[in-house]
């Protein structure tokens, strides 16, 4: 494993920020560490770094241990969510910034700044000072400037997050081109799941201090291991009583399930003619254009569900009476998360995974 | 026709606004009022302006202003300089390494609020009468300014860029000279100003207190020969001296320290 944490734990004062923290990634891929604000993930990419030390617990880059190694002495290259830019040099000074460390000779020096810009994309603005750049030049600069000295890890935090909305889009393809490009072993923090599912090759899941669930984007969509990660990733819904619904018997113990939309399918009233007995009838509460598909709400016995209607097919408004066939659910309960799948689609409904 | 007229009429009234905002017509009505007041007094008590004009063309001529300009712009410099030289490092230091500072600031603390003229006796028996004291009241008077702006500055500095240059292989030494002190510079630069008028400032007490040349025994001696026009000339020409001194050290900063984000 190239890089490794092994039972991490760091407190700030009463807060736990790593609570024994250990995993490990392949040379050459990129990992998304997902999790709500003050979940520690930043933490995590903190000590990666050397910027904080954790209380207990090793870290490992390339086979080394590096506890207590300085930052400067890891070669990482770290870039930061305000990019971190110095705003007293220029372009071309902040990129060889790293260059000039190490004490390089200046015709090295401009080859490489230069050939980093034409990689970024922004040739010819060596000269320009970093209030003259817009949020996502700036994001690009600090990317080259942070693999100007030929790091070992790439860390990344938030780097997206100052950027507004079309450009975040934009450089989320870029950035994902890019390190498979320089096969460059990264790790980027985000707290925004489709961001994670977008670029990573595997999706770290934290809350609260610990991991929660690590693995390929799909396979946290599709088995997610805690309650914690079924909640957290989709459009999630979480339903008590969810027995109430046809087709779904109560697992002993677990009271409360998670559904996404895209486990219920819609009809029209009156439209389907299969899966009869399965079948549940609601009342449209709330429909919501959202661009290319419209968000209902439907309200089946008291139980609110979301479901997705699209947009080529009759409009569905508030009040419609509607049929809904609802495919699965994920039950939960402390240890663990159990997919259900509706008794009338399929005889061996429980899948423990 | 009434179109072109109106345009007129808005560019007239724009160059009045210009006179009145650049202060040219308060700076008359000043004079109007002086000279208007100067009537009912003693050209002893108050002088008026054409007075002024006079005692400031006899200075001129005699040679003495010019003199008395160049000795003061000379000890302000000294004093300011010497300032600068001891409280951007001192501050420096004290910003950025903790340990100087809890030896060092409680000190200072109490020093800051010793007014410089109370030290000016001690200062004359250490430095002597002659230049020596009086480029140490001044240094000691803009020390305080420049020290707290420039530990203000490092303090001020955005801690991601520490971390930025880390993280790229920086030293601690490197850190400091490249990220630290780059990002103090508007701070210090703030305090070399203010320090600069405190230099003024200074002066003019010292030259009145132990002196016998430069503007403040000037504006402080024209009193014992009954020529007040002279001490308004000395008082102007101070004013004056600041001013320009403020504006020209604005200007080589916006100029020079611009990417540093001085303003």
């Amino acid at each position: 494993m190239y890089v490794e944490l092994k039972n991490i734990n760091k407190s700030f004062g009463d807060y736990k920020a790593s609570d024994n923290v250990s995993f490990s990634i392949e040379k050459g891929k990129l990992i998304g560490l997902l999790g709500p604000s003050g979940s520690g993930k930043t933490t995590i990419l903190r000590i990666l770094a050397g910027l904080e030390k954790q209380d207990s617990g090793d870290v490992y880059i390339n086979g080394e241990l590096v506890n207590n190694q300085p930052s400067s002495k890891r070669e990482i290259g770290f870039v930061f969510q305000n990019y971190g830019l110095f705003p007293y040099m220029t372009v071309y000074d902040n990129i060889a910034y790293g260059l000039k460390v190490q004490k390089k000779n200046k015709d090295f020096i401009k080859t490489r700044v230069t050939e980093l810009l034409n990689l970024v994309g922004l040739p010819g603005l060596d000269g320009r000072y970093p209030s003259q750049l817009s949020g996502g030049q700036k994001q690009r600069i600090a990317f080259a400037r942070a693999l100007a000295p030929n790091p070992q890890l790439l860390l990344l935090d938030e780097p997206f997050a100052a950027i507004d909305a079309k450009v975040r889009q934009e450089l989320r393809s870029w950035l994902r081109e890019m390190i498979s490009k320089i096969g460059i072993t990264s790790i980027f923090v985000t707290h925004d799941q489709e961001e994670a599912i977008e670029v990573a090759d595997e999706i770290v899941i934290t809350n609260l201090g610990r991991i929660e669930q690590m693995g390929s984007p799909v396979e946290i969509y599709k088995n997610p291991q805690t309650a914690f990660v079924a909640r957290f990733i989709g459009n999630s819904t979480i339903i008590e009583n969810y027995s109430r619904l046809k087709g779904f018997a109560e697992v002993a113990r677990k009271d409360k399930a998670v559904i996404r939309p895209e486990f219920v399918k819609v009809f029209q009233y009156g439209t389907q003619e299969q899966y009869t007995s399965v079948l549940e009838e609601g009342i449209v509460i709330n429909s919501i254009f959202r661009g290319n598909f419209i968000e209902l709400e439907v309200d089946v016995q008291g139980i609110f569900i979301k479901a997705l209607w699209a947009l080529d097919e009759e409009i569905i408004k508030a009040g419609d009476k509607v049929q809904l066939l609802i495919t699965k659910l994920y039950v939960f309960d402390d240890k663990g998360t159990y997919r259900l799948i509706n008794k009338g689609l399929d005889t061996s409904s429980i899948f423990y995974i | 026709m009434a179109v072109k007229i109106k345009k007129n009429d808005v560019k007239l009234s724009g160059f009045f606004k210009r006179i009145i905002k650049h202060g040219l017509f308060s700076w008359v009505l000043l004079m109007a009022i002086w000279q208007v007041g100067s009537l009912s007094y003693s050209d002893y008590f108050l002088p008026g302006p054409l007075s002024v004009l006079k005692g400031f063309k006899q200075l001129v001529e005699n040679g003495v202003l010019w003199t008395d300009i160049v000795v003061s712009v000379e000890r302000a410099g000294r004093g300011w300089f010497t300032g600068i030289i001891m409280a951007v490092p001192l501050g420096l230091l004290i910003g950025h390494f903790d340990k100087v500072r809890w030896l060092v600031e409680p000190v200072l603390n109490y020093f800051r609020f010793v007014p410089v003229l109370a030290l000016t006796s001690l200062f004359l028996m250490w430095f002597g009468v002659l230049e020596g004291s009086k480029t140490a009241l001044i240094a000691y008077a803009t020390f305080f300014p420049m020290l707290i702006n420039t530990i203000a500055g490092v303090a001020s500095t955005d801690k991601t860029l520490v971390e930025a240059a880390q993280c790229m292989g920086a030293s601690k030494f490197k850190v400091f000279f490249t990220v630290i002190v780059p990002s103090a510079v508007p701070s210090i630069f703030t305090g070399i100003r203010l320090g600069l008028s405190g230099s003024i400032l200074c002066v003019v007490a010292a030259e009145m207190l132990v002196s016998n040349n430069g503007l403040g025994y000037l504006v402080y001696s024209s009193r014992l020969y009954y020529r007040t026009n002279w001490m308004f000339v000395g008082i102007i020409t101070l004013g004056l001296l600041g001013f320009v001194a403020d504006r020209l050290i604005s200007y080589t900063g916006k100029r020079l320290l611009k990417q540093f984000g001085v303003k």
